[in-house]
């Protein structure tokens, strides 16, 4: 089938081609439509130099040098105004990361208290080796009693006041030294947060590097804190994932079942709503209605959650939310928090489909909301799929199209699954880097933005990476992009270059590693420090890079400025909002090498951004004598 | 003959955002974009402005191309010219720099180019087909129309308000 060249530019999906032209037939809006109606987008935004943090203004500095105000009315400078803009970002984005870190331990206690609904510990060796890190006592000790501590003792990590936070230690002595110089060590996770907030208030800190610095702070303590803990956590309740193949796209929605599309972030509620849909009372209802099944497919980050711990399908990545309800094959899409179009509620009313919140902190207009909790989980969980099941009468079989696509695919490496992949050991990973044979790792990440074409900047940036024997770990939306174009099967190790492919060929891994959801990130630093400690080097040392082509969230901003923090060069598709401020564009992209050992590149050319990825690790290669 | 395009400016719906002489100055830089722009030396200059009236109102003004121009009058080297499609241009060569056109101009929408010496002004940007002011206001406040089209709307809408008036 023909699409229009409009359509065609929008993604290199055609699962999303053939939503597009199936939107445009209902007279449908999606994510695309409302950019284009945007554009041009405000020039002062795009470069940062417009703030908002007092009443005298909203202040604006012009560009171009002999028009309008060059300094805000309180006297702050661009550079003042865009660093302020700039942290503001992390301390969203870490906020966001970190209160889902909060969440799990908060399961984790009640779990651990027996007061949890359907929860349970269920990768005892990780309770007990993160009981060890924090200085639990673990000899005969029940696991319930183990846990109570370990979740009191990551929940203090929010509110400490003084002393490092425990995971941060897990970073290379090097590295931590060079935190403790640059005074950007963490404290507690959300004290950096609180600190940004205030530095940021009209007449406090009005030095462009001095505000950076506290963003890094605030950033290392999601990156090595906040995301760490929600990681961790999820392992000790869901288990830690391992090697899993499942298929991925909007073709895993099935014409004769109850779809439910769980979409947003914590697993606290997936997990459950999983256990509820495979309760058989509810499958019987399912059946008495006509479906064969109940099928809950994942969307985003929360499927990356579930399809990496059960094999549960994954329908796509975020540009992909608004198709999903436009199949009008689901009966339920159920949310919880970040990454959830607001769009949906409007779209859910031209269907059947049922728009189910179920946090109290993300409400929704044209959504339902059955508020979860983890005392009842599994009780909640039951409530929301049988209401899933009741919609499917609901249906109009003539609104119903699937796309056919989806892609069989590998997921799961944690890094202890990658651990176990090499043998138990990382030294066939190291000799590999040291031989050439892998010429270095490259961590890919982020969202979808339709400023760049759908999928377009992952894929291709990663094709361009293995090409060139770079091994790929990623997490989020470019995890999902991958996955549909089938570049996580071991069979996709034939399109990467000839030492990447014997290293992948020999241990049966695909060539690209999914190592989960975007808190997931945190997986990437463990494996980081894992390698530079073996190697006895800071991570800034590596032959390792960065890359979040598609970025568009402030939780990417925060995770972009934790991975320069690690020492990880990072090279960003979409151009983030500081070109106004020549001073913090000098400090990202320049100074920061001197700060922390590392620093952004902006280049919205994905093959060229995994071109000064590979010139990286080879001046890094060069460097170690590799 | 048909009937050229001007900009017109609606007043009460312009909210002082200053797109427009952001994506002006962007139209008349060499890169043409704006991350491009901001690191051009001369700085592109805009053309447009917004003013402002007490207590709250915001006003973008551009030059009108007036068709009896006054500064195409004044000027005295004869750099002022109109084209064929009714734009009033300034020829940079020919310009002095004598400012006589800022001094006659009624709306005062003439600039002086510090690095060239030469006065500057709204050339209707020639390759495009909508001036990127036009282009970039998010609340219409610019419009590129014909005089008919134009008029032709503010009748409409004066014939609505007439007959709501009259209890239609």
């Amino acid at each position: 089938m023909a699409f229009s060249d409009k359509i065609l530019a929008r993604s290199i999906d055609p699962s999303v081609h053939q939503m597009l032209d199936r939107a445009e037939q209902l007279g449908l809006e999606t994510v695309w439509d409302r950019y284009e109606k945007m554009l041009p987008e405000c020039g002062f935004g795009e470069l940062g130099v417009c703030c908002r943090n007092c009443n005298m203004g909203p202040c604006r500095i012009s560009p171009f040098e002999d028009e309008g105000p060059q300094k805000g009315i309180c006297g702050a400078t661009a550079d003042i105004i865009v660093a302020r803009n700039l942290i503001r970002m992390i301390a969203g984005g870490a906020a966001a990361h970190s209160d889902h870190g909060r969440d799990l331990a908060h399961t984790l206690l009640l779990t651990a208290e027996g007061k949890s609904g359907g929860y349970e510990i269920k990768d005892e060796a990780k309770l007990a080796a993160l009981a060890a890190e924090y200085g639990i006592a673990t000899d005969g000790r029940g696991k319930a009693e183990i846990a109570l501590d370990l979740a009191q003792a990551v929940y203090a990590e929010f509110g400490k006041q003084e002393g490092a936070l425990q995971f941060t230690r897990r970073a290379p002595e090097k590295r931590v030294a060079q935190w403790q110089k640059m005074g950007i060590d963490p404290r507690g996770i959300d004290r950096e947060i609180v600190e940004i907030m205030h530095r940021t208030h009209i007449g406090v800190d009005n030095d462009p590097v001095n505000l950076i610095l506290q963003g890094l702070k605030a950033s290392i303590a999601d990156g090595w804190g906040g995301s760490m803990v929600a990681t961790e956590i999820s392992d000790v309740l869901f288990g830690t994932p391992e090697p899993v193949r499942s298929t991925a796209n909007l073709g895993v929605l099935k014409e004769d079942q109850v779809n439910i599309v769980a979409h947003g972030h914590e697993p606290v509620l997936s997990e459950m709503i999983l256990a509820a849909a495979a309760d058989p009372d509810l499958v019987a209802k399912a059946q008495a209605a006509g479906a064969k099944g109940i099928n809950v497919v994942g969307m985003c980050c929360t499927g990356n959650e579930i399809i990496m711990r059960h094999g549960i399908p994954l329908a796509g990545n975020f540009m992909q939310q608004e198709l999903a309800i436009i199949t009008g094959a689901v009966e339920a899409m159920i949310v919880d928090v970040q990454c959830i179009m607001p769009a949906l509620g409007d779209l859910c009313e031209c269907f059947h489909t049922k728009f189910i919140s179920t946090s109290y902190k993300a409400k929704f207009p044209g959504a339902v909301h059955m508020q979860f909790g983890e005392e009842n989980g599994l009780s909640i969980a039951k409530e929301i799929v049988a209401a899933a099941v009741e919609n499917f009468g609901n249906r109009v079989p003539d609104k119903v199209f699937i796309p056919e696509e989806k892609t069989d695919c590998m997921v799961g490496f944690s890094a202890e699954a990658i651990i176990k992949a090499l043998g138990g050991t990382l030294d066939p990973l190291l000799d590999a880097i040291k031989s050439g044979a892998i010429k270095g790792i490259a961590g890919v990440v982020g969202c979808n933005n339709p400023k760049i074409k759908h999928d377009e900047g992952h894929v291709e940036l990663v094709r361009e990476l293995i090409k060139n024997n770079v091994l790929v770990v990623n997490t989020g939306c470019n995890a999902i992009a991958t996955a549909k174009v089938g570049l996580m099967l071991p069979e996709a190790a034939e399109e990467a270059g000839d030492g990447l492919k014997g290293v992948c060929q020999a241990l049966g891994i695909p060539p690209v590693l999914h190592m989960g959801s975007c808190v997931d990130i945190s997986r990437i630093l463990v494996v980081c420090a894992a390698v530079a400690n073996a190697l006895g080097v800071d991570i800034s040392d590596l032959p390792v890079a960065g890359a979040a082509p598609e970025w568009m969230s402030e939780k990417a901003v925060s995770i972009g400025s934790y991975v320069v923090s690690s020492g990880i060069f990072t090279v960003l598709g979409t151009v983030p909002p500081v070109l106004g401020s020549p001073v913090v564009t000098e400090v990202l992209t320049q100074a920061a090498n001197d700060v922390v050992g590392a620093a952004f590149a902006v280049e919205t050319d994905p093959v060229k951004g995994a071109g000064l990825m590979i010139a990286h690790m080879d001046k890094k290669r060069q460097a170690l004598g590799i | 003959m048909s009937q050229p395009k001007e900009i017109f400016v609606r007043t009460d719906r312009c909210v002082g955002c200053r797109s427009c002489i952001t994506a002006c100055a962007v139209e008349h830089s060499a890169s043409k974009t704006l991350f491009g722009a901001i690191a051009e030396t001369p700085r592109p200059k805009s053309r447009v402005y917004v003013e402002w009236v007490a207590p709250d109102h915001k006003v973008p003004l551009v030059c009108r191309h007036c068709e009896d121009a006054p500064c195409m009058h004044a000027c005295i080297s004869g750099a002022i010219h109109r084209d064929a499609d009714g734009v009033v241009r300034t020829d940079a060569d020919k310009c002095i720099g004598c400012w006589t056109c800022v001094m006659v101009c009624p709306y005062g929408v003439i600039g002086r180019h510090l690095e060239e010496h030469k006065a500057y002004r709204c050339d209707r940007c020639p390759d495009r087909e909508i001036p990127a002011c036009v282009d970039a206001c998010p609340t219409g406040a610019l419009v590129y129309q014909t005089v008919p089209a134009y008029s032709g709307a503010a009748r409409q809408h004066a014939s609505r308000e007439l007959v709501q008036a009259e209890g239609g």
